[in-house]
């Protein structure tokens, strides 16, 4: 028990003096899982967004806008990869946390739980959602595991190019016809209050996010996090010429910030709980995908033990 | 062993000529040629390299952490292994 305890204070000193920590070192067990948790949980958003933004690939309104999507999903699909490749650098293995996921077990991002219904909404998704996505994961650059910041900073240079294609979107519409105009004004009263939410709780509702601050995995609040998109966003809605879909929203100069209404937490912990609009869609599509897909990983598995064999017959052989 | 358990590989990019190749993460693949097709699909989609290398995960074999010490700290008091240990006058050039 006592070397348990100084063991712990030396691993806080050591991430106080702004250390990284490195797969083999040694770290409490509660760092250890809460890592798991988030980096998967973090893979898991990457993985399971692709569904909402894939649903229009077939749909896109021009070649361009087709290219640029389809190459924004495959960069979701790395950005999974990435992190999964981090998370399985601290013990757990691929194929348990694709099984955690599938059970429902395992959480992802929320904002994956509503639909897709409109061309707009691929603006949207850019725009608010990897915007949202942006502001928390240029904090995660500076995370205290090393293969997690390492990850952080590929996604973030690559996150940049979804934000402001997003933008482009949104911009293009809202400067349209009144149709396109009430396109993009629609998609942005669907999608606002969730991509607030994206951030988690209010910092009194989220007892886990003290302990992650100490140990620097994360080091901004949710709160300030989501202050901070506020305040970067709004101007970006004003410049379209949209609203933001909140009566109490205004500029609070004493704050530099703006003061924006309540968020209604109830719907938060609702979809979170599964009664989402499409919570049971994404999963289901993802079991599909990922049974339907069982015989091409055989198959791949058998032509390489194949292949191996041919090879060692040709050397014994020579 | 799951009839589905593809190796874990460890990716290795180089940027450029004249640059070592750099550790930038891992991926499962069926065997070395599948994970350098899929590594380049998920470590060069920017033009980030020109040349991969995988290594199976389990063939690489790591110093311990705990080994630190015996292994590193011996370094840090052969001061005169470096040049700035030298006093050379100024009026010395090319030195």
């Amino acid at each position: 028990m006592g070397t348990n305890i100084s063991l712990e204070e030396k691993f806080q000193a050591y991430v106080d003096a702004e250390n990284k920590v490195e797969p083999k070192d040694w770290m409490p067990e509660k760092y250890r899982k809460t890592l798991v948790r988030q980096i998967s949980q973090h893979a898991h958003s990457e993985v399971i967004g692709m569904q909402p933004e894939a649903n229009w690939i077939t749909r896109a309104p021009s070649l361009r806008a087709k290219l640029i999507l389809l190459a924004k999903v495959q960069d979701e699909a790395g950005h999974g990869l990435y992190l999964y490749s981090a998370a399985e650098t601290l013990g757990t293995s691929r194929d348990q946390m694709i099984a955690d996921l599938q059970s429902g077990k395992a959480k992802y991002s929320s904002i994956f739980n509503y639909p897709t219904p409109s061309w707009a909404d691929m603006g949207t998704i850019g725009w608010l959602v990897d915007g949202a996505a942006i502001q928390n994961q240029v904090m995660l650059t500076r995370t205290s595991y090393g293969p997690y910041a390492r990850a952080m900073v590929k996604i973030c240079k690559e996150e940049s190019f979804h934000q402001r294609q997003g933008y482009e979107i949104v911009m293009k519409l809202a400067q349209g016809t009144p149709e396109q105009k009430k396109m993009a004004q629609e998609s942005l009263n669907r999608w606002w209050w969730p991509s607030l939410m994206m951030f988690g709780p209010s910092d009194d509702n989220s007892p886990n996010s003290e302990q992650s601050m100490r140990w620097k995995i994360k080091r901004k609040s949710n709160d300030t996090l989501r202050q901070e998109f506020i305040d970067k966003t709004v101007p970006q809605a004003h410049y379209l010429g949209l609203t933001i879909p909140d009566p109490d929203l205004k500029w609070n100069e004493e704050r530099g910030s703006y003061d924006f209404g309540e968020i209604n937490w109830d719907e938060f912990y609702n979809v979170i709980q599964g009664n989402g609009p499409c919570n049971k869609e994404r999963i289901a599509h993802h079991v599909k995908a990922h049974e339907e897909g069982a015989w091409v990983r055989e198959a791949a598995l058998a032509y390489a033990e194949k292949e191996a064999k041919r090879k060692e017959n040709r050397t014994s052989a020579a | 062993m799951n009839k589905n358990h593809w190796k874990l590989y460890e990716v290795f990019v180089r940027s450029k000529n004249g640059l070592a190749h750099k550790h930038v993460g891992s991926l499962h693949a069926a065997d070395a040629d599948m994970a350098i097709k899929n590594a380049r699909d998920v470590y060069t989609r920017r033009s980030e390299g020109i040349s991969i290398w995988v290594v199976p995960s389990d063939q690489i074999t790591a110093s311990s952490p705990d080994e630190k010490e015996p292994l590193f700290a011996p370094s840090d008091d052969k001061v005169y292994r470096h040049p700035t240990f030298y006093d050379i006058p100024d009026d010395v050039e090319h030195m």
